[in-house]
Order: structure tokens, then sequence, then C-alpha cells
């Protein structure tokens, strides 16, 4: 056993335990240790958000730069500064203006990839081609899959009943659709437990020093 | 019939107490059950040994923060170490969400001391953070002295060798992204259908599941899933040689095995506890 | 103005990125660069100024107030000015560094793997399987629960290569469906918000 002399794995070894006691009961420990990362994150954030994206981005080509197509950036500046108005009553509409551009060109940039990412290169995996179907196993997972597909579509399309063969193919559609389910939920469980076993890892090995 | 009611209504930090035994006794006990190795795993391990060290960088993306640090961080430590021992310009970036450049550190302070002629500049370069998510990957496809501007040290990008030879995807032989949430299907639409850089992913357990499609199209090369996807990589980095580290995934696998047993007997336990009183209140 | 004008905007950026996507002439390679290397990540960094708003707004009023549990509310505050000053003052330096990997890292593993916990706890009082539908779920479930740990293959050789052909096959197949539905439903929206159909994202007047 070699338990850890450094403080600062004592002090993440206490608020480790801090956050766990909450599994017998919320208590005041729990509480402070979690608002206290609360106020971490964002403290965080604004420091990383400072040194790699303000300085380098606004500050520097501002302050030191020689282009003089540098000042066009005073008109994004001036967008992103009108989220501002968020501070006044009065003139909380002018967030408005940088929401508008920002979403509305996120949305622009992403129809012609989204459709070829999901849609096109979806269909065309989708579609049988003879490599897929070149041995009897392959063949038959792979019409699996194909029916799989096509079922599960299937059984999202709302716009009809889903009586007959509409119905049917539903059905089957319900069966993939829940060993699917079943497949995330299995993975989700292990996730879980990984996290769990980090943490363990950490007050066994880092703090107590009693595993390798 | 009062013994599945007892049961069924136990106390839930009983149930705490039990998960917490299986997984202390196998890290204190280590069974040593063998790690098999995926095609997903194999496939994006195989796709970054190819890359010539000459040739094109490996970008490795912690797109991840803490909470998710004990299944990705072991990913991220294994792929540095393949690509420092082969020689493998690598870029690390701290990702699209701003805790990820402190993923990016702890990594390379485990990794750094077992690669003492690892050069920082020409061999691998850090960059920051720089907010916008899918705008940074489409920016990243243009230049990455144009998004980034300066290292995550503060080093003018002109002044390191790497990015003068590698300034956007033409010169990155693959981006891996680790990340526990939708990132990966971004860096695919976004990367990959624009700029044709290839992807491999190293996501939590949680989304492994459904990223199964893309595995299937190519427009992800490979996949590790999970602290078991770690542990592949750990146990092919493992068997080509190179120093592997502690192998902290390796090490959980016990652990991650018992305690699904424990699960899976909850389940059944739960589920015999609820026949047997549906059972019962049938009859009566 | 308030309204007419964001949506005129939201339109022309919106439609002018999706046919510069079809257009290699320079200018429109130069308006696309201009547009995603510059304007929209500055303006994407004030966008910090709500979850900073948010943040500081809830705490400051619990505090004001008194109400339950107002003094963690300062520990929260308390919490952005230590590492902001650690960041700021040392510049990124030793200090910052100790409070992210023993404070902040800690912490925030720790609150997630609470969970293993409460998904164990789950498990055993409320996963049941009281349809053919649910029978499919937890059996898939357990099979890759087992399968995928290094115990499934000592259970049974062929455990991994059933759990990667349920994967890769059935599982595959949902999930792609679900995926093709997730696409189209993310080309309408957008479609939606560039044409003005949606306007959530302007909140009310």
């Amino acid at each position: 056993m070699h338990i850890s002399t450094n403080p600062w794995v004592w002090i993440a070894a206490f608020l480790t335990l801090a956050i766990y006691s909450f599994l017998y009961k919320d208590n005041p420990f729990y509480k402070f240790a979690e608002h206290l990362f609360m106020g971490l994150a964002i403290g965080y954030g604004a420091v990383i958000l400072w040194y790699t994206s303000i300085i380098p981005r606004l500050w520097d080509p501002l302050a030191h730069g020689t282009s003089p197509m540098r000042f066009f950036l005073f008109i994004p500046i001036f967008i992103g500064l009108l989220t501002l108005g968020i501070f006044s009553k009065k003139f909380t509409w002018v967030i408005k203006y940088p929401l508008a551009i920002y979403i509305g060109a996120s949305a622009g940039l992403s129809v012609p990839v989204t459709l070829e990412a999901y849609i096109f290169k979806q269909v065309e995996g989708t579609i049988l081609t003879r490599a897929m179907v070149n041995n009897w196993f392959l063949g038959i997972s792979n019409a699996i899959m194909f029916v799989g597909v096509l079922t599960t579509l299937v059984y999202f399309f709302f716009s009809k009943e889903h009586e007959g063969f509409l119905g049917k193919s539903a059905r089957i559609g319900i069966i993939f659709i829940m060993v699917a389910f079943g497949a995330s939920f299995g993975y989700t469980v292990m996730a879980r437990i990984s996290l769990l076993i980090g943490r363990m890892q950490f007050l066994l090995h880092d703090w107590l020093g009693i595993i390798k | 019939m009062n013994f599945w009611k007892r049961l069924i209504r136990i106390d839930r930090r009983w149930i705490f107490l039990l998960v917490w035994i299986a997984v202390t006794i196998p890290l204190l006990k280590p069974i040593g059950l063998p790690v098999n190795v995926t095609p997903p795993a194999k496939n994006l391990y195989n796709f970054v040994d190819k890359q010539k060290p000459a040739d094109k960088a490996v970008l490795l993306i912690f797109d991840f923060d803490p909470s998710t640090m004990p299944e990705l961080l072991p990913m991220g430590v294994a792929i540095m170490r393949h690509c420092f021992a082969k020689k493998i310009p690598i870029i690390l970036y701290g990702g699209l969400y701003a805790p990820g450049a402190g993923m990016v550190e702890m990594a390379l302070r485990e990794v750094k001391s077992d690669f003492p002629d690892i050069k920082y500049g020409r061999d691998y370069v850090f960059l920051g953070y720089v907010p916008g998510i899918s705008l940074v990957i489409l920016s990243i496809g243009e230049s990455i002295k144009g998004t980034f501007r300066n290292d995550y040290y503060g080093n003018s990008l002109d002044t390191l060798p790497l990015i003068s030879k590698v300034d956007n995807y033409d010169g990155i032989g693959v981006a891996i992204d680790l990340s526990g949430s939708s990132l990966p299907q971004l860096w695919a639409s976004y990367a990959y259908q624009r700029y044709g850089c290839r992807i491999g992913v190293g996501t939590t357990a949680v989304s492994a599941a459904q990223y199964y499609p893309w595995l299937q199209t190519g427009q992800f090369v490979g996949m590790l899933g999970g602290l078991k996807g770690a542990a592949e990589y750990e146990k092919l980095i493992n068997m080509n040689k190179i120093p592997t580290g502690r192998m902290a995934a390796t090490i959980g696998m016990d652990a991650q095995s018992i305690v699904h047993l424990l699960i899976v007997v909850f389940i059944i336990l739960g589920n015999i506890g609820y026949f047997v009183i549906r059972k019962a209140e049938r009859k009566g | 103005m308030r309204r007419t004008f964001p949506l005129a905007l939201a339109f022309a950026f919106g439609f002018a990125l999706i046919i510069q996507y079809f257009i290699p002439h320079p200018l429109s390679q130069k308006f696309y660069r201009i547009m995603v290397q510059q304007w929209l990540i500055i303006i994407s960094i004030f966008f910090y100024i709500f979850a900073w708003r948010s943040f500081g707004i809830y705490h400051i009023n619990k505090v004001k107030r008194k109400k339950e549990g107002w003094w963690a509310s300062i520990v929260a505050i308390f919490g952005v000015f230590l590492m902001a000053g650690a960041g700021f003052l040392s510049n990124r330096g030793f200090f910052f560094d100790q409070m992210y990997n023993y404070v902040f890292a800690p912490l925030q593993a720790t609150m997630f793997s609470l969970l293993a916990f409460f998904i164990a706890s789950a498990a055993f009082r409320a996963f049941r399987a009281r349809n053919l539908e649910a029978s499919l779920l937890l059996i898939t479930a357990t099979i890759v629960m087992i399968g995928r740990v290094p115990i499934g293959a000592y259970i049974w050789k062929g455990m991994p290569k059933l759990v990667e052909w349920i994967l890769m096959y059935p599982n595959m197949a949902a999930q792609r469906g679900i995926l093709i539905g997730v696409g189209l439903g993310m080309i309408a929206t957008s479609l939606k918000i560039i044409l003005g159909i949606e306007r959530s994202y302007l909140g009310g007047d």
C-alpha cells in the first residue's frame, strides 16, 4: 500500500467521496461538491475562450495586425456585441440579429452535407450489391439488413394507418427496433459501469496505491 | 411469495453496495480474462498504422470532458502511443468543447515520458479551443492557421514546422474523433462529405451501437466502442511491442465482466420476482 | 424590424450558403471562407454571454432572496472566481492545471459515475419483460452485455461473433432507418428555419 502524499490527490479523493456520499443520502458535502463543480466549469470555459479564441482571433489581429482588411472584423464583432441586448429589457429584441444570422447560416451549411451523409450514403449502403450476397451467410445477413431498414422506415411512416401489408411491415420493423434498442441498452450499461471503474481505479491506484 | 415481495422492495443502497463490491474485488484481485479484438477496432488500428510518417498527419480530436474520461482518455493515450512509436505526425486538437483541452494535457503527461525523442512542433502540435462546432470543422478544411492562429500554448502556428506542412484536410490521413456525443457524425458530415477527410471514431459505449451504419458505408474507417474498445487498442499496440504504459482500460475489463454478470443476475431476479408476484396476485 | 428583418437575414445567409456549395467560382469560395472562418465563429464567441448570464442570474437571485440552499450558490459563484482567477492570474499556469486535474475533472467524472449505481438499481426494479417487445429488448441487451466483455468469450467462444453479427446486421438496419428519418427531419427543420416557417429560435416579440 503506497498512500499518496500529494495534497492535490487527497483533495481529489475527498471530493470524489463527497459526491459518492449522495448514494447514502443527500447531504451538504454533496451539495458543496456539486455547486463547486458548476462554478469551476464556467470559470474554466471563460479562461480557455479568452486565451485560445478571443486573444488570437480578435485582439492580436486588431492590435498587432498590419493589414487594413483587418478592420472588417468590426462587422462580425458589432453583430456579436448585439447579444449584450439581453441585459436590457428595452433592447432585448436586438439579440435576434446575431441569432438569425448564425442559425440561418448554420442551417444553410448543413443542408447539402446532411443530404449526402444521412440520406444518399445510407441508401447507397442499403442497396444490395453482388459483393454483399456473394456467399449464403452474407446473402442472408444482408437480406435481413435490407428488410430491417425498409420495415423500420415503414414503422415511422405515420401518414397512413398501420393496417394490412403496411401494418405487418411495421410490426416487423418494431422487432428490428427492439433489437437495436436492446443493443443500445446493453452498451449503455457498459458505459455507466466503465465510468465507475475509472473512479475506483483513481481511488485504489492514485490515492491508496493498493493496485498496480 | 413474501420473500420475493421483500426482495423486490429491498433498499437500493444494498444494490449500490453489491455493485461497489463487484467493481472493487476484480481490481484488487485481477482475473486476467483475455480481451478479444473486434473488426471495427482492428480496422481503425490498421488505418492509423498504414499512415506513412513523411506523408500525412493524424488529427486526434479530444471531443470530450471529464464525464467520459474513463472510457475515452485511454483511447487517446493508446492512439498517441501508436503514432509516437511509428513517428506518425499527430495534431492534437482540444476539441469542439472547451474542457477537451485539459484532457489533451492529461494524455500528454501520461505518454510523453515514454517517448523522449518526440519534439513539439515537428512531431506533434496541440491546438486549442475555438467555438462554433460545425463551423470549426469546415474552417479546418480551408486552413488550420486561419482557424486557430496560435496553438494552445500561444505560439504562432507559422513557427511550427508541422503546421507549415499540414494546413488543412489534404495533409491529414485520418481524423479520429474521441467523443461521447453525436459529434463524430458532424465530422463525417462536414469533414468527410465536403473535404474527403477519412474519419475514425472513439466513442463511449452509449453511442457505439448507433454508429454501425456509418461503419458499413465507410464513412467511418473504424471504431473503438467504450472501455472495451480502449482495451482492444491497448492490446493491439502491446502486440506490436509499442510501450503501453499502465493499460488502464485492460485493467478495468475484469471488473466490467463481473459487474455485467451481476446486472444480468439483477435483471433475472427482478423478472422472476415480478412474474411470481403477478401470478400470486392473479390467483388471489 | 424586430421580426421581419431577422427572418430576412436568416433566409439570406441560409440560402446563400446552400447555393454556395454548388458554385466553385473564386468569389463564392471567398464568401464561404469569410463566413466560416471569421464572421460566424466570431459571432459564436459572444453567445457564451447567454450561458454566463443565466448562471449569474439564477445564483445571484438565490442568494439575494435567501432561498433554500442559498449557501450552495455562494460556493458556485466562488468556484467561478477561483477557476477564472487561477487561469487569468497565472496565465494558465501550474495552479490552473492542478485545479483542472484534481478538482474539476474528479468532480465531473465522479458525478457521472453515480449513474452506474442507478442503472444497476433500475435493472433490478424496473426492467421487466412485460411483453414480446420488452422481452426481445432485454434478451438482446443481455447478449450484448455478456458478449461484449471478456467473460462472454470465456463462457462461449462464439459469443463475440454473435454480438458482432447482431450489431452489424439487425441493429445496424434499425439504426439506419432511424438515421434516415433523423436526416430527413434535420433537412426539413433547416429549410423551415431558412424559409421563416420555424421561428421559435427568435423567441417572443
